[in-house]
């Protein structure tokens, strides 16, 4: 059976592209004829300019017709997360706050993927300003899992992953404050990749939590990933926190027999499902069989995490959020006689419950009298969880754990409950605590459900990641894998 | 109230707008005077996604500033969050330094007016606490339609420098901002117009019975922006508390405003409705690293001190107290004189003379500036006459080549052609006559004049003054040209 233009991998269509076999035309022809099949069963654009598309395409087209491509990347369409700004395209979050807004300017991976001949391909749906966990707090719409549509595809980037598992785009941007990235890869059957913090420039990226943002490249291989990696990660004078050296990947053969892992003591009891803990347990033993040294490590304070995040992470958001007042742009209440009425009308009308939720818990945080013991206190929970892993990191080349505890549930099921929720990310957040970077590969399923693994390694140790990760996708079927929708 | 009996103990804050080309975070240029809204970009407008970056401009002012006060400058400095809600405020948070400012301590000179205008008054050393770099916010106006927002200002670098409570008088804390204006605009760190609000200050005033060591409750009077205003303000507010004590009530800490139209203070808000700031370590920029090499470079650029200057002046260079400090005012306007004493280096005081009344007399009139306007502001810039040119006349003068009447006919000249003195002496020929022959034979045709007996006689009988009488006479018939100190030797000798 001739395989169809949307199930083909990012570096497939490259090679096609560049042999000629393929052009950039046909390829969003094909996606776009998904796109109008597909998207209102999965809901994963929020967005998509149909005329601009083809407009980049044939652009695309023209430069290979002329000999002047751009690179690997000129050509495919990548989706971008509703967080990350794009010129002229709307900039909402998924929320009603920034509904009206269309963005002036372009992200820094934005202007990076112009630069490659990428072809920027719509806007994907999210949790609003990335705070969630099921894609349930878009104020736009619902995304569904393609491997199981009465389940969440997981959050906040979940319009990015279950476009990706739909094959309705080949590579797409999330971003990943607390597992952001990585749970819904996860839960979707994808490879997430949150990079080391300061890898790739902030400069346009929504501010969630600004210490732990970070924008990374989600794809369906590895291969994809790391292109759609080295695209974006560049210095950037417009991001103080971001790296001024260029760390473009090139991926080493790993020779497994070298590589440590490090798996954390009990990490596959208490509260993991017993499908995930097989799945990552066999992880596990293939790098075992492979030659790998597998090395139990002791992170004592890894219970912190969760609470430190949540106290961090809010902090942060209630002062980022503070500039959504109807003032400026974005929604602008109708019933207020002065100002200040207008800030607080507006911000009452434009937040979902869940962005609300957060940001008062940040403003008690951060508030008089109990930043000491609240904010404060977590700082110093942070320093030390980073610490830790930094020191575990000396020892072993990266750790290994699930991605998730448990598979993508039912739509509805933990919306009443963000405490149960809030721990979905209970492997993922340590990694945005410790600046690390972080991978997410699918390994099996949990029934018919996806299920990824977990890879933590030391600061601008992406390319052993992606090696290691790449070992493991060569030896299994789980690289590039559509539901049948 | 009775002044003898209570103390009044006075902190100021001054924000200072930073004279940089660039806001303080982002590339957005600032000046005053452009249509509302122009000067702005995504980063000041607070636009999703963007990011601020540090303007370096701004922190080696500011460095600079603590180098001029002899601050510590810390190995590093870092930014927080300052939260509240504002519609001026684009992020409605601003960019501060709570705990790692950039500078430390440090300490301005003052003078305090002296008994009368020209007498030098008491001079003391007020410290500073710490000055710390933050961004200012737009304007909010309200019409009778709606309100409207200015952005301009957003995110012009300010300078908090913030004092001990060392001021013990409204006439201390006008005389600190004095110097501090006169430190910060000559080391090019900012312009200080006050009337386009490059300073601003808060002042914290308390009061105390006199021998008293404990501070009394303090207000603190928001957004001061003149030094007659923060004059006024220190008055009234030390008035205000002293009748509240004597009066058997507590002073109240509160925040005030003061209405400069009607010279009265009011209440903004008290302790209770106090911001409750929130204030955190700002996530998007780094701690920033302060390497000495930056510090020694900055060094360098440091000016001497006006009040170092003002005792050189007065002391090596026997300038007048008063023309001294007009010349230190201003450091274009020192500098020219000290190029001008450099070329005539006997007769400084002759030299600042002429620059502090006669020069910056005729500029101020040039410039069409109003009278009464600040003269040692005027600008140098439209001056025709070269400060060497100035020191050529005070020496011709000097000489006796020309009277001191000439000079004021050839400065005057000079200050329309731009001409150098010698120059125009020779063209108009205002060269003095000291012919000893032709001014003896003058002298004898003027006593021999029966007109001037009775004068003669008065001085051959002791009256010295007398003698005044024959030098008109001798004056008019050399056309103004006679040397009088040659008159006068020779007038003497021929009258024995």
């Amino acid at each position: 059976m001739a395989q169809e233009l949307y199930q083909l991998s990012a570096t497939e269509i490259s090679q096609r592209l560049a042999k000629g076999e393929l052009t950039s035309r046909a390829l969003v022809e094909a996606l776009m004829k998904r796109y109008h099949a597909l998207n209102k069963k999965v809901g994963a654009f929020t967005h998509l300019d149909e005329a601009d598309v083809l407009a980049q395409a044939d652009a695309s087209d023209a430069r290979r017709k002329a000999g002047k491509t751009l690179g690997p990347l000129d050509g495919i369409p990548v989706g971008i997360k509703d967080n990350i700004a794009v010129k002229g395209q709307p900039l909402t979050c998924s929320s009603k706050m920034l509904a009206p807004l269309v963005s002036p300017y372009d992200a820094h991976v934005i202007e990076s993927l112009r630069a490659a001949g990428a072809i920027l391909y719509g806007r994907l749906n999210m949790d609003e300003f990335a705070m969630g966990s099921s894609t349930e707090n878009s104020a736009v719409q619902k995304t569904f899992n393609p491997w199981d549509l009465a389940r969440i595809p997981g959050g906040s980037s979940g319009g990015s992953a279950a476009a990706l598992s739909a094959g309705l785009v080949p590579l797409a941007l999330g971003s990943d404050t607390g597992g952001s990235i990585r749970q819904p890869a996860s839960h979707c059957g994808i490879i997430g990749l949150k990079p080391t913090y300061g890898l790739i420039s902030r400069y346009g990226l929504v501010a969630f939590a600004s210490s732990l943002d970070q924008i990374g490249p989600m794809a369906r291989t590895i291969d994809d990933c790391v292109l759609l990696l080295n695209a974006l990660a560049s210095p950037d004078a417009r991001d103080m926190t971001c790296f001024n050296k260029n760390h473009r990947q090139q991926l080493p053969e790993v020779a497994a027999k070298s590589l440590r892992i490090g798996v954390p003591k009990g990490v596959l009891g208490k509260g993991v499902g017993a499908e995930v803990a097989a799945a990552t347990q066999a992880a596990i033993d293939f790098y075992k069989s492979q030659g790998c040294t597998i090395i139990e490590v002791d992170l004592p304070s890894s219970d912190l995490a969760v609470p430190t995040y949540y106290v961090v992470a809010t902090a942060e958001a209630s002062s980022n959020l503070a500039r959504y007042d109807g003032v400026r742009y974005g929604h602008r209440s109708a019933n207020a006689k002065t100002p200040i009425e207008m800030m607080t009308n507006s911000r009452s009308e434009g937040f979902g419950p869940e962005v609300k939720r957060r940001i008062l818990l940040g403003t008690f945080v951060l508030s008089a009298g109990y930043a000491d013991a609240y904010y404060v206190r977590a700082l110093r929970a942070r320093s030390k969880i980073r610490a830790e892993h930094l020191a575990a990191l000396e020892k072993v080349d990266m750790l290994l754990t699930p991605t998730v505890p448990t598979p993508a549930f039912k739509a509805g099921e933990k919306i009443s409950d963000p405490l149960q929720l809030y721990l979905e990310d209970i492997f993922t957040i340590p990694a945005n605590l410790a600046g690390l970077p972080a991978l997410s590969v699918p390994c099996g399923k949990s029934g018919h459900l996806p299920v990824g693994f977990h890879l933590v390694g030391a600061p601008l140790s992406e390319n052993k990641l992606l090696a290691a990760a790449r070992l493991f996708e060569a030896a299994h079927g789980f690289a590039n894998q559509l539901p049948t929708l | 109230m009775s002044n003898a009996e209570w103390e009044v103990v006075i902190g100021l804050e001054v924000h200072v707008q930073l004279h940089t080309r660039a806001k303080v975070f982002a590339s957005a240029p600032w000046g005053f005077g452009q249509e509302p809204n122009e000067q702005v970009d995504p980063v000041v407008l607070g636009l999703p996604g963007t990011l601020p970056v540090v303007n370096r401009e701004a922190v080696e002012k500011a460095i600079l500033f603590g180098l001029v006060v002899g601050a510590e400058i810390p190995a590093q400095c870092a930014w927080d969050r300052k939260n509240y809600f504002y519609p001026d405020n684009p992020k409605n948070y601003q960019l501060t330094q709570k705990d790692f400012p950039v500078t430390m301590g440090g300490k301005v000179e003052i003078e305090l007016p002296g008994a009368s205008r020209n007498v030098q008054g008491e001079h003391k050393f007020i410290r500073l606490h710490h000055a710390h770099l933050e961004e200012d916010v737009g304007k909010l106006s309200h019409s009778g339609s709606g309100s409207l927002v200015d952005y301009n200002r957003a995110g012009v670098p300010l300078l908090e420098i913030v004092s001990e409570p060392d001021l013990r008088s409204a006439a201390e804390a006008a005389a600190f901002l004095n110097a501090l204006v006169m430190m910060l605009t000559q080391a090019g760190v900012a312009d200080c117009d006050m009337e386009k609000g490059q300073l601003r200050c808060d002042a914290n005033v308390s009061i105390r019975r006199r021998g008293e060591t404990k501070l009394g409750t303090r207000s603190e009077t928001k957004n001061l922006n003149s030094i007659s205003g923060v004059r006024d303000c220190i008055i009234y507010e030390t008035a205000r508390q002293v009748r509240e004590l004597e009066a058997g009530r507590a002073i109240v800490q509160e925040t005030r405003g003061w209405n400069a139209e009607n010279g009265r203070g009011y209440v903004l808000r008290d302790k209770e409705d106090a911001h409750d700031y929130r204030y955190f370590p700002d996530p998007d920029i780094p701690t920033l690293k302060i390497s000495r090499e930056t510090v020694q470079r900055l060094q360098k650029q440091v000016p001497e001190s006006p009040y170092a200057r003002q005792q050189r002046y007065i002391e090596k260079l026997n300038v007048p107290y008063t023309a001294a400090s007009v010349l230190i005012a201003q450091s274009d306007l020192a500098q020219w004189f000290e190029v001008a004493v450099a070329a005539h280096p006997s007769n400084a005081a002759g030299i600042a003379n002429l620059v502090v009344n006669d020069l910056l007399r005729e500029l101020s009139a040039s410039s069409g500036a109003a009278e009464g306007a600040d003269i040692a502001k005027v600008s140098l810039a439209s001056c025709r006459i070269q400060p060497a040119h100035l020191a050529a006349l005070v020496k011709l003068t000097d000489e006796g080549t020309i009277s001191k009447q000439q000079a004021k006919e050839v400065f005057t000249e000079m200050f329309q052609s731009g001409q150098s003195p010698v120059q125009i002496v020779e063209s108009k020929g205002l060269k003095q006559n000291s012919d000893t022959g032709e001014l003896e034979k003058i002298i004898q045709e003027v006593i021999a004049d029966p007109s001037v007996a009775k004068s003669i006689a008065e001085y051959r009988a002791g009256n010295e003054k007398a003698i005044n009488a024959l030098k008109g006479p001798i004056m008019k018939r050399t056309q103004g040209k006679a040397n009088p100190v040659l008159i006068d030797q020779l007038l003497r000798k021929a009258l024995g």
